[in-house]
C-alpha cells in the first residue's frame, strides 16, 4: 500500500523521514516514514513489538535514531532529549505516567513549565488548568495530590501538562489501555475538540475499533517498518487486521462456560470486606463475594471504584476496616503478605512495571520472585540459576515471548512482555486463587487470545479465578458469574448470559439502581 | 529504564567513568591551587609521595581505608535497599564504646576470650546506634537520613562524656580518656607497622557483603526491594525486617571499625579516635556505587587522600582542607556524573 499524502489539502506539518533505530539485538525501526497533517488524528497502529512506541520515543527526543530526520511545520528539528522536543511543540504521554505522586497536580504542572523561573505561580497555574478544563473537558483537581487520583484522572493531568508547556503536537501512548469505557468516550471527545483547535494528534495504539472510532488516517506499523499508511474512510477491518498481522491468521472462537453451579468448595470469601482508600474514603464497603475453585468470577468496574483496595485486601498489602477475608476456610484477614501468597495466591497487578516487577533486575531474576523459596532454597546458597534459566526459557519459548536474553533487565522490555512474564510468572505457580487485574491490558490481538486461553486451563485444572477488568467482551467471554463494583460496592451479581453489556456497562457507571446487596444479610454472598 | 540497562550492561564502562571522573576532579582541584598561587603538581606530588613514597606512608594508607572499608560496608548494606545510613560515625563510636566496657571490665579473662568477646561487643554497640534510627523508620516511618545523622552527635557526645567522667583514667592528669587496655584486649599489629587485624574484619565483611548480596535470598530480596518496594511488598517480601536487618547489619559492621580503632590504634577510648571515618565512609560508598569491589579502591583512594593531606601540610604549609576539598569535589563531580547520565537515559 502506497503512503498517501495527507487529506483535505493540508499540508504536511510533521514528517518523520527514513527513522532507523536499533538496540542491541533488535531493529526497532527500520527506513519509517510518516507524514502528518496539522489537526489531524494519526493513529499508529501495530502489534506489541511493532516499533511504534520506539518510533514514539525517537519523535518525542528520548532516543536519538540511527538514521532519518524530523521536520515540523517545514523546519528540521535536531531532538538530542525531551527538553528539545517540548521546545519544539512535540509533547507525549507515555503509558506509564511521568508525575510526582507526592505532589498536587498544579505543582507537577509548574515542574513541566519552560522557563519557569525559582518561584512557582501556582495561582497562575491554576488558572490556566480551569481555562483548558473548561474548554478542552480536562478537568482536574489542581490542589489533589498526584498519587490520589485514579488512573485517568493521571492521564488527564498529562495531557493538561503538554497543554499549558505548549506543545501542538500530542503523541499518545495507548491512551486507553487504562481507561474504562466511558472514560475513553470522554478521551474521544477531548480530542476531537484539541483536533478543532488545530492540534495534531498521533494515537498509539493497537486497537483496531479505536482507530475505526477517532483516526482521520492511520498507519500499519509491523516488525519495525511501515505496512502503509490509508485514510480511515478507505480502511475497512479486515484490511487493518490483514496489515497488521500478516499472513497469519485469527482464529475465532468462544470458550466454554460452566452455566451449571460450580461444583469446586468455595478458595476465596470475601464477608462484609470494608476497606478505606488512601484518600480516606471508602474504598470498599461492606463487600461480600465468594470464587469457587474451577470458576472464574469477572469484577465489572470503573477503574477507581475500589478494584484495588480489593485486591490489595486480598492480599493482605491494606489492613481492612471491616469485615473478612477468608481463604479456602481460613480466616486470613489479619495474615501478612508472604503468608497469604505461600497459600497458593497468584496476583497480576494492575500496573505490572510499577507493582510487579523488578526493573533493574534481570528478567530470570524477576521470574522466580513469586516462589523464592522453592527457585532458591537454603537461604539462596542452593540456587540454580542455570536450570531455572533453562525452565523459564522453555515457558517463554512456549508462550512465544520475543525476549533477547534472561539476562537483560526486565525495565528495557516492552509493557506488553512484561505484562506476558507476569502472566507465565503467576500461572507457572499452579494457583489456588489467582486474582488477575486486566491480565490482557497491553497485549495485541495474538497474544490476548492465549493469555485468555491459559486462563481458561488454570481454570479448568481447579484453579479460583477472580477476574478484574473493564473490557466487558473479555469479562463476558471468560467469566462463570460477574459482580459489578461501584463505589466501592457490589452493584449486582450475574451470570454473563442473563444480561446485556448494556445492562452491565450502565451498573459500572453508576447510571443504572444498584442492587442493595448489603442490606439482605441473606443474600450477601452472590451465588451461595 | 535504558540507563539501569546501561548500567547493569556495561562492567568495563562504569568504573572508567568514574575513574575518568574522579580526575576530572584532580584537575579542578589543580585548578583551585592554582588560583591561590600554588603548584598543583607539586602538591600532587607531594600526596603521592607521602603516600606510596615510603614503606610507612603505603602501610599508613591501609591503616586509614581498613575503617574507611567498615564505614563504606555499613553505608552500601542498607543503601542497597534504598536507605540512607548516615549514621557510621555514630555507629562507630557506639561500637567503640560497647569495646571499651568490655575491655575495662573483662580485662582479667584470657586474650583468646576477650579478645572474641570484644569483637562481639563491638558489633552489638554498633547495632544498637542503628537499631534506634531502624526502629523509628520501621515503626512510625521516621526518615532514616535525618535521624542517623542527627545521632550521630548524640553518641559521640555520649563518648566524651564517658571518657570525662565514669571512665576517666585516674592517673591522666585530667586529660579525657580511658585508662590503657590490658595487653589482652589488644589487637595484631603486622609486619612492624600499624596495619591490625581489623583489616581481616573489613576483608572479610566485604567479601560477605558481595556473596550475600548475589548468592543468597536475603540479598536477592534486598536488591528487589531496593528496586521496587511495591513490587517487593506484593511478592511478599517482610520491607519492615530488612530495615531493621540491613541497617543494624551496617551499624555492627561501622562499630567493629571503631572496636579496631580503640583496641589496636588506640589502645583506650579518647575523644577524636575517628578523624569522620563514618562520613567519609559514607562517601567511599557512594563513589563505589555500594559494589564491594569498588568499596576497597575507593577506600584506598581516600586513604592515600588522607596520608598525603598530612604530608601537604607539613611540607607545603597548606591546610589539611585541602584534601577535604579534593574529597568533596570527587563526590560532588562523581555524583553529578551519575545524575545526569540517569535522566538522559
Amino acid at each position: 500500500m502506497a503512503v498517501e499524502a495527507p487529506s483535505d489539502g493540508d499540508h504536511v506539518y510533521l514528517r518523520l523521514e527514513g527513522i532507523t533505530k536499533s538496540f542491541p539485538g533488535v531493529v526497532a525501526n527500520c527506513g519509517i516514514n510518516l507524514d502528518v497533517g496539522r489537526g489531524e488524528i494519526h493513529a499508529v497502529l501495530g502489534e506489541n513489538g511493532a516499533g511504534k512506541s520506539t518510533l514514539m520515543k525517537v519523535l518525542y527526543g528520548f532516543w536519538q535514531p540511527d538514521a532519518g530526520t524530523i521536520s515540523v511545520d517545514g523546519k528540521r528539528l535536531d531532538l538530542r532529549s525531551p527538553s528539545d522536543a517540548i521546545r519544539a511543540g512535540i509533547g507525549m504521554v507515555f503509558q506509564s505516567f511521568m508525575l510526582i505522586p507526592a505532589f498536587s497536580v498544579a505543582e507537577n504542572i509548574a515542574l513541566t513549565l519552560p522557563g519557569s523561573g525559582v518561584l512557582l505561580s501556582v495561582s497562575a497555574i491554576r488558572a490556566r488548568l480551569r481555562e483548558f478544563g473548561s474548554r478542552y473537558g480536562l478537568s482536574v483537581e489542581a490542589d489533589a495530590k498526584v498519587w490520589q487520583l485514579s488512573v485517568g484522572e493521571q492521564q488527564r493531568v498529562e495531557i493538561v501538562k503538554l497543554l499549558v508547556s505548549g506543545a501542538r503536537v500530542l503523541i499518545l501512548d495507548e491512551p486507553t489501555s487504562v481507561l474504562a469505557p466511558h472514560e475513553v468516550t470522554k478521551l474521544f471527545e477531548i480530542l476531537q475538540t484539541l483536533r478543532r483547535d488545530g492540534y495534531t494528534i498521533l494515537f498509539v495504539t493497537h486497537k483496531l475499533n479505536e482507530v475505526m472510532a477517532i483516526a482521520d488516517r492511520i498507519t500499519v506499523l509491523r516488525k519495525g517498518g511501515v505496512v502503509g499508511t490509508l485514510p480511515r474512510a478507505g480502511a475497512t477491518l479486515p484490511d487493518l487486521v490483514d496489515m497488521l498481522l500478516g499472513e497469519r491468521e485469527l482464529r475465532a472462537g468462544s470458550f466454554e462456560r460452566r452455566d451449571h453451579e460450580p461444583g469446586g468448595r468455595a478458595v476465596l470469601e470475601l464477608h462484609d470486606l470494608s476497606v478505606r482508600s488512601d484518600r480516606g474514603r471508602t474504598g470498599l464497603a461492606r463487600v461480600s463475594l465468594r470464587v469457587c475453585a474451577g470458576e472464574i468470577v469477572g469484577v465489572a468496574g470503573v477503574t477507581g471504584n475500589g478494584q484495588t483496595e480489593l485486591g490489595e485486601a486480598i492480599l493482605g498489602l491494606r489492613r481492612p476496616a471491616g469485615g473478612r477475608v477468608v481463604l479456602d476456610g481460613v480466616d486470613v484477614t489479619r495474615r501478612s503478605t508472604a503468608a497469604i501468597l505461600a497459600q497458593g495466591v497468584a496476583c497480576i497487578p494492575e500496573d505490572p512495571l510499577r507493582m510487579g516487577v523488578a526493573p533493574g533486575l534481570t528478567i530470570a531474576e524477576n521470574m522466580v520472585l513469586d516462589e523464592r523459596a522453592r527457585y532458591m532454597p537454603f537461604g539462596g546458597l542452593l540456587t540454580d540459576w542455570r536450570a531455572i534459566r533453562r525452565e523459564i526459557e522453555l515457558r517463554v519459548e512456549n508462550f512465544g515471548i520475543a525476549i533477547p536474553r534472561l539476562s537483560v533487565p526486565v525495565g528495557t522490555l516492552s509493557g506488553g512482555n512484561v505484562q506476558r512474564l507476569l502472566l507465565l510468572r503467576a500461572l507457572a505457580r499452579k494457583p489456588r486463587l489467582l486474582v488477575a487485574f486486566y491480565p490482557t491490558r497491553g497485549l495485541d490481538i495474538a497474544a490476548t487470545r492465549m493469555a485468555q486461553e491459559l486462563l481458561m486451563v488454570s481454570r479448568n485444572g481447579g484453579a479460583a479465578t477472580l477476574l478484574i477488568s473493564e473490557d466487558l467482551d473479555e469479562l463476558f467471554a471468560l467469566s462463570d458469574r460477574l459482580v459489578v463494583l461501584s463505589r466501592g460496592a457490589v452493584a449486582g451479581s450475574f451470570r454473563p448470559g442473563e444480561v446485556e453489556t448494556v445492562d452491565v456497562g450502565l451498573l459500572m457507571t453508576g447510571a443504572a439502581k444498584r442492587h442493595e446487596w448489603q442490606a439482605s444479610p441473606a443474600s450477601s454472598i452472590p451465588g451461595s | 529504564m535504558a540507563s539501569v540497562a546501561r548500567l547493569v550492561d556495561s562492567r568495563v564502562l562504569i568504573p572508567l567513568r568514574l575513574l575518568g571522573l574522579t580526575a576530572l576532579a584532580f584537575v579542578a582541584v589543580g585548578a583551585f591551587l592554582l588560583l591561590f598561587g600554588r603548584n598543583p603538581i607539586e602538591a600532587y606530588g607531594v600526596i603521592f609521595k607521602g603516600a606510596f613514597g615510603s614503606g610507612y606512608g603505603l602501610s599508613e594508607v591501609v591503616v586509614r581505608a581498613i575503617p574507611l572499608m567498615l564505614c563504606a560496608v555499613a553505608t552500601a548494606i542498607p543503601a542497597r535497599m534504598g536507605l540512607l545510613n548516615v549514621g557510621g560515625e555514630g555507629q562507630l563510636h557506639g561500637g567503640a564504646m560497647a569495646a571499651t566496657w568490655g575491655a575495662l571490665t573483662l580485662g582479667a579473662l584470657p586474650r583468646g576470650a576477650l579478645l572474641p568477646g570484644l569483637v562481639i561487643l563491638g558489633l552489638l554497640g554498633g547495632a544498637a546506634a542503628a537499631f534506634v534510627p531502624a526502629f523509628l523508620r520501621w515503626a512510625a516511618g521516621v526518615n532514616e537520613t535525618i535521624s542517623t545523622l542527627l545521632l550521630n552527635y548524640v553518641i559521640v557526645l555520649l563518648v566524651e562524656y564517658m571518657v570525662r567522667g565514669p571512665w576517666k583514667d585516674p592517673m591522666s592528669y585530667n586529660w579525657p580518656f580511658t585508662p590503657e587496655f590490658p595487653e589482652s584486649a589488644r589487637l595484631s599489629f603486622y609486619w612492624g607497622t600499624r596495619i591490625h587485624a581489623g583489616l581481616w574484619f573489613a576483608l572479610v565483611a566485604i567479601t560477605l557483603f558481595y556473596l550475600a548480596l548475589r548468592r543468597t535470598r536475603w540479598g536477592y530480596e534486598i536488591r528487589v526491594i531496593g528496586d521496587n518496594p511495591d513490587a517487593a511488598a506484593r511478592a511478599g517480601i517482610p520491607l519492615g525486617r530488612y530495615v531493621l536487618l540491613t541497617m543494624c547489619v551496617g551499624g555492627a559492621l561501622a562499630g567493629l571499625a571503631g572496636m579496631a580503632e580503640v583496641c589496636a590504634i588506640q589502645s583506650r577510648l579518647r575523644p577524636g579516635i575517628s578523624t569522620g571515618f563514618g562520613y567519609t565512609g559514607f562517601l567511599v560508598s557512594w563513589l563505589a556505587l555500594h559494589h564491594p569491589l569498588g568499596i576497597v579502591v575507593m577506600a584506598l583512594l581516600l586513604g592515600v587522600l588522607s596520608v598525603g593531606g598530612d604530608m601537604v601540610q607539613i611540607s607545603l604549609g597548606l591546610p589539611y582542607a585541602t584534601v577535604n576539598i579534593i574529597m568533596a569535589l570527587i563526590f560532588f563531580v562523581v555524583l553529578g556524573g551519575r545524575f545526569r547520565k540517569s535522566r538522559s537515559g
